[in-house]
């Protein structure tokens, strides 16, 4: 798609939804990015009459606005706060695929992301080799943390702390599971997620460990691939589908109550974004889209809503001091906080305390930490200023993604504070 | 079109990052709050200091570049749109709090200030500052100042200009101006301050601020009562304000207003109320007890159906959750939300309510109505969809007839949101000719080149 013309019309098919902004500018106030580069730009209000001067004809710069557009967390503090209910993040997801139709998809992201991410299998081999041959060009950073960093690297990586991959990918050393119910009469299908997988195995084992523990069944293929945000978040939609396509055929067919993640970013994926964008798919694959959204839930959501976690159970004050800090993504799209505090307030080696701000964003944002890395550390290192003056030894939290972010920001000020799964807390107290 | 050497020169002033030219920059400040359509600048400039922005102003006069400064953009008349290929001036590089003086109780600030971050650190000193308008989250001290910002609790303690002592500013020239003082008495020379409060950018640029600040109230009480007959409501406001009783804040919802909010919050209201009055009343502790018990009584003596006094922090919350959802549970009804603040005498809020009742079934519009009793200011908020040519036309007729309502009933066209472009068509049926003439002279001798905010607030 090259012509302006058609690029309007599609841009038309947005204009009911963004309508809706009344400008007000409120999301000012809860936008994390703005905080930090006070630019109109990088609102919702700001994205929002972009796209609609776009639409207009008013500007012709595309490549302008898509750069604009792109310079967001997605991390929906706007959508949770606007008074008149726009969807800031359905808006700028739509309107990602439709300016990438129009401008096409950097060489770079093309080679991530069609030729890697969209083959699940030979993503898994490309990260396995990169697993085997880290060790030869970085060095540790933190002991404590598990951080490395890398001089050779730094053109590519900057100043970054990173979490090492893991020698050998969850999927690879579990193998595909299908254990039977037990007392709890539930079923479970595991979506372990990409960063579980190849990163932190830990909570991969840690999930199970809770399930079995509460007589929870559990179906997990190891068939499963990548939920999709990155692609999706590229404005890919053909790489998006193909995942999605790929995980309807591992999980599809079988029964289960549930389809649970310890992955925020992967829970509010498939419950949120997948069933926007079912128009994409035939009928009966956007059937089976909504019914496989419906049952995705985050693990604590699920151990808490189920009612496998005691109400009455008494609130622990173990020795270690722990916080816990709300990934964006639950509590933000899916208003779940409660849940995940409740799991780590029931383990007995657990003393919780709040962090002030526990719902800030981190300043991840998936590929937005690598394309935009010091606005990305500058948000990060508010939430690390919280984590630190909360006095916690631990900052626990329910997305992977804001564990690599915290880890990197907590080890780059060389702080003595760990970075745990909830789960990890949980099932670690189990016996 | 600005030229590239001019371009260069804010850049060496600004430095690059603070100088933006490029088309998509631009566009996110070509529009405000207002519903009005965007207009396209060609630069924006964002000076972190005072030397900066003067000299900047300076560069701007000596190129006869129209000048619209911008704080958050929040502004409901338009008077932040800029005009066609000029100037975006932002106060949000200079956002420091200078001074917070408990001794002599005044605040320095400069201009870009956010209204709820100020508030904020007042109030970690044990001070208050009063004025609260809607948008306080995001909008800035500057701006405030320049549209005389209300908020709710106008009724007991004032609107912003009641707490302007003093400022530094900029006229169109770059030249500083100093007026008022930081004592609570000045009589040095004319209250200039006063003519820049309400300005909306037309005399010049503010450099500095001084703020009054009070002592808080030790105690609050709210209290909310239902009413099936409007008149019942109205009676009450009067009968509270005639027992020499001056709440805080006196809100009223109407009917349509309340099954907005009780659609969209569930928070239990009647949804067969005619209106709804939310009071609150705040001083010594023993005041706030013998007045809220005057308050039930006279509410309850003028039919009130369910009266219900906040016994706790919580409670008291749950009460102003009703009023905050206000305009979010009417804004998601149409795709559209027009925002008036037309303002009355108190006394005439049964007239005003009843004309504006009338301009919804005579052009078949969706109004709710909300506001501040207490003072007159109301806010009758038409949902629409503009992109619906034929309704859009009876909704301006409805704010022609609104306006006239206001008037005729002896009062004014805005309360709280200013002129700026949206308004500026009915100020002569208001002020008249030779006031608005008046005006022309003040703007003609303060920015004879005319570029602080042109065609804001009087017809060009």
């Amino acid at each position: 798609m090259k012509d302006i013309q058609q690029l309007t019309t599609m841009l038309k098919t947005l204009e009911d939804q963004m309508t809706v902004c009344m400008h007000c500018g409120l999301c000012q106030s809860v936008c994390p990015l703005y905080t930090q580069t006070l630019n109109e730009a990088d609102v919702a209000r700001g994205k929002i009459c972009l796209l609609g001067g776009l639409s207009s004809r008013m500007l012709d710069d595309v490549q302008g606005v898509k750069d604009r557009l792109d310079h967001c967390l997605m991390c929906g503090s706007c959508a949770a706060n606007c008074p008149s209910g726009v969807n800031a993040l359905e808006i700028f997801l739509k309107a990602r695929v439709i300016l990438t139709a129009y401008q096409g998809l950097s060489p770079a992201r093309k080679m991530i992301l069609r030729g890697a991410l969209a083959h699940p299998r030979l993503f898994d081999r490309i990260l396995e080799l990169g697993a085997k041959s880290q060790s030869l060009f970085s060095q540790p950073a933190s002991e404590l943390l598990g951080t490395s960093c890398s001089e050779v690297m730094s053109p590519f990586i900057g100043k970054r702390h990173f979490t090492p991959l893991a020698d050998v990918p969850f999927h690879k050393r579990c193998g595909s599971m299908d254990t039977p119910v037990g007392a709890s009469g539930l079923k479970a299908a595991f979506y372990y997620g990409c960063l579980t997988d190849k990163i932190y195995p830990n909570i991969g084992d840690a999930v199970l460990k809770a399930l079995r523990h509460h007589g929870v069944g559990v179906w997990m293929p190891i068939e499963q691939a990548c939920c999709g945000i990155p692609a999706l978040s590229s404005g890919d939609i053909s790489s998006f589908k193909k995942l999605v396509r790929a995980n309807l055929k591992a999980f599809g067919s079988r029964g289960f109550d549930a389809l649970v993640t310890p992955c925020a970013t992967c829970t509010s994926t498939i419950r949120e974004f997948w069933p926007m964008f079912a128009a994409e798919f035939s009928d009966d694959e956007a059937a089976d889209i909504r019914t496989l959204a419906a049952k995705t839930i985050d693990i604590s959501a699920f151990l808490v809503n189920s009612g496998l976690i005691s109400d009455n159970a008494k609130l622990s004050a173990g020795a270690a001091t722990m916080t816990y800090h709300d990934p964006c993504h639950l509590k933000k799209s899916l208003k779940i906080s409660v849940q995940p505090r409740r799991l780590l307030q029931s383990s007995p080696s657990c003393r919780f305390v709040e962090m002030n701000a526990a719902d800030s964003c981190c300043g991840s944002g998936g590929s937005f930490n690598l394309l935009h890395y010091e606005t990305s550390a500058a948000i990060g290192m508010r939430k690390r200023d919280n984590i630190v003056a909360s006095g916690a030894a631990t900052v626990t939290t329910s997305c992977p993604a804001c564990m690599m972010q915290m880890t990197d920001m907590l080890s780059r000020r060389k702080d003595a504070v760990t970075v745990r799964h909830v789960i990890e807390v949980y099932a670690a107290d189990l016996v | 079109m600005i030229s590239k050497t001019l371009i260069r020169e804010f850049e060496t002033l600004l430095g690059a990052e603070n100088v933006k030219t490029q088309e998509a920059d631009c566009m996110a400040y070509a529009y405000d709050a207002a519903v009005l359509p965007p207009v396209m600048p060609s630069i924006v400039l964002r000076p972190s200091d005072s030397d900066a922005l003067g000299k900047t102003i300076r560069l701007c006069n000596d190129n006869r570049l129209p000048v619209t400064v911008r704080g958050a953009g929040t502004n409901l008349s338009g008077g932040t749109i800029p005009s066609l290929g000029g100037v975006v001036l932002l106060t949000t590089g200079m956002n420091r709090i200078l001074e917070i003086n408990e001794a002599d109780l005044y605040a320095v600030v400069q201009p870009g200030v956010v209204t709820a971050k100020f508030a904020a650190a007042v109030q970690a000193k044990g001070l208050f500052y009063p004025p609260d308008p809607g948008s306080q989250a995001v909008s800035t001290i500057a701006g405030n100042v320049a549209e005389n910002a209300g908020g709710l609790r106008g009724l007991k303690y004032g609107v912003t200009k009641d707490y302007v002592m003093g400022m530094d500013f900029f006229d169109a020239n770059g030249d500083l101006i100093k007026n008022g003082s930081k004592t609570v008495k000045c009589v040095t020379g004319f209250n200039l301050a006063g003519l820049m409060t309400a300005s909306e950018g037309c005399f010049g640029v503010f450099n500095r601020i001084i703020l009054k600040l009070v002592p808080p109230p030790a105690a609050q009480k709210a209290m909310m009562a239902v009413y099936d007959s409007e008149a019942g409501a109205s009676q009450t406001v009067s009968d509270i304000i005639s027992n020499k009783i001056v709440p805080c804040t006196l809100e009223i919802l109407d009917n349509f207003t309340i099954r907005a909010v009780e659609d969209f919050a569930h928070a239990g209201l009647p949804t067969d109320a005619a209106s709804l009055l939310l009071i609150e009343v705040d001083g010594h502790p023993a005041q706030v007890a013998e007045e809220a018990e005057k308050v039930e009584t006279i509410c309850r003596k003028n039919g009130c159906t369910r009266f219900q006094a906040a016994q706790s922090a919580e409670e008291r919350n749950k009460v102003w959750e009703a009023r905050r959802a206000a305009l979010s549970a009417l804004a998601r009804l149409r795709p559209t939300t027009v925002l008036e603040d037309a303002t009355v005498p108190r006394s005439q809020i049964p007239h005003m309510v009843r004309a504006i009742n009338e301009v919804a079934r005579k052009y078949s519009l969706t109004i709710g109505t909300f506001g501040h009793a207490g003072d007159g200011n109301l806010h009758p908020t038409i949902l629409t969809d503009k992109r619906d040519k034929a309704e859009w036309l009876r909704v301006e007729k409805a704010i022609d007839d609104i306006f006239d309502a206001a008037l005729s009933l002896g009062g004014t066209l805005s309360g709280e949101h200013g002129i700026g472009i949206a308004k500026s068509k009915y100020l002569a049926g208001e002020i008249g000719a030779s006031s608005i003439e008046y005006c022309r002279k003040i703007k003609k001798a303060v920015d004879p080149n005319n570029i602080l905010n042109p065609g804001k607030v009087l017809l060009s």
